[in-house]
């Protein structure tokens, strides 16, 4: 089972990729931005403020969404009995929690002109600040424990009391009065945004996307070069 | 022209610091990643070099070895 997954095949497409991700990246970045910055309408209520969203809005999603992967990916992990789940989770982390940061200080920047402040400790705002806390268990777990089997335990039960939290996050907006507005955007329902500003959005999540696949590309590499280390030691 | 895209209705100073925070972050993640894999590909580069003939021959026999050394001579 997992054939696919052998360390041979994947470094030979992983290799080879970072270089035309990073390509695609810088393109859809460029027409994400002039929408973002120039193109896309002001707000009848929040003004020029609202360009914000184009930053805040996509990283939080990309953020929810690695943890979720990192949870689902350390679950397979010990399932299946691969290693190599581990490994795609520990590379995807850094450029979640980068995510979980831009998405907290994009936030508080955005706060300061709607809100009136930059911090508050509101549902949706200290949910987020967890998952932070969260991401950093993780990525210090893999710094501080050297025993292979020991730091996938300890790391997946971080991912498990973790995941918790990510629904709390998505619905915290509508089980506590907070100061965070409600979602624009649903997938099952109509959403409440105009396609002008909706457009940009998708094209800096796209963006955003193929910023996390690069990072991870390059990443996951690292890792298997570190692999190739160990075992010419070994020789 | 310039002076609206910039100042944009008052906001300016939110909306540039929230997308340079952002760009800013994404290039120091980028750099950083990019360091640790060269770091580690010269460090594979300076093991193989110092394994014996019948030992580089060994790891040269597996496919993975012989795709990070092409891709040290590329970059």
């Amino acid at each position: 089972m997992f054939k696919f997954l052998q360390l041979n095949k994947i470094f030979q497409i992983t290799s080879k990729a970072p270089k035309y991700v990073l390509f695609l990246f810088i393109v859809v970045l460029s027409v994400g931005l002039t929408e973002a910055l120039i193109l896309s309408p002001e707000d009848y209520k929040q003004s020029d403020a609202v360009r914000i969203m184009y930053v805040h809005v996509p990283s939080a999603w990309i953020s929810l969404g690695i943890f979720s992967s990192i949870t689902f990916l350390s679950l397979s992990g010990f399932i299946f009995k691969n290693n190599n789940f581990f490994l795609i989770s520990k590379s995807l982390a850094p450029s979640g929690f980068v995510f979980n940061i831009i998405a907290l200080v994009t936030g508080a920047i955005w706060g300061k002109p709607t809100w009136g402040t930059w911090w508050a400790w509101d549902a949706r705002i200290t949910s987020m600040l967890i998952l932070a806390l969260f991401y950093l268990m993780y990525l210090i777990s893999w710094r501080i424990y050297e025993n292979e089997e020991k730091v996938f335990k300890i790391s997946t039960f971080i991912t498990i009391l973790g995941i918790i939290n990510v629904p709390i996050i998505k619905y915290s907006v509508d089980w506590w009065n907070t100061l965070h507005q409600p979602a624009s955007i649903n997938i099952l329902s109509k959403s409440s945004i105009h396609s002008s500003m909706l457009f940009p959005l998708i094209i800096m999540t796209a963006a955003f996307v193929l910023f996390s696949l690069l990072i991870f590309l390059m990443k996951y590499n690292t890792e298997l070069i570190k692999i190739k280390n160990k075992g010419l030691d070994r020789l | 022209m310039i002076n609206e895209l910039l100042f944009m209705n008052g906001y300016g100073v939110y909306v540039l610091s929230a997308f340079s925070f952002t760009l800013l972050s994404f290039t120091a993640l980028y750099l950083v990643t990019k360091i640790q894999f060269i770091k580690e590909q010269n460090k594979f580069v300076a093991k193989y070099g110092s394994l014996n003939s019948e030992k580089a021959i060994s790891a040269k026999s597996q496919r993975i070895n012989k795709e990070i050394l092409a891709n040290v001579t590329k970059n």
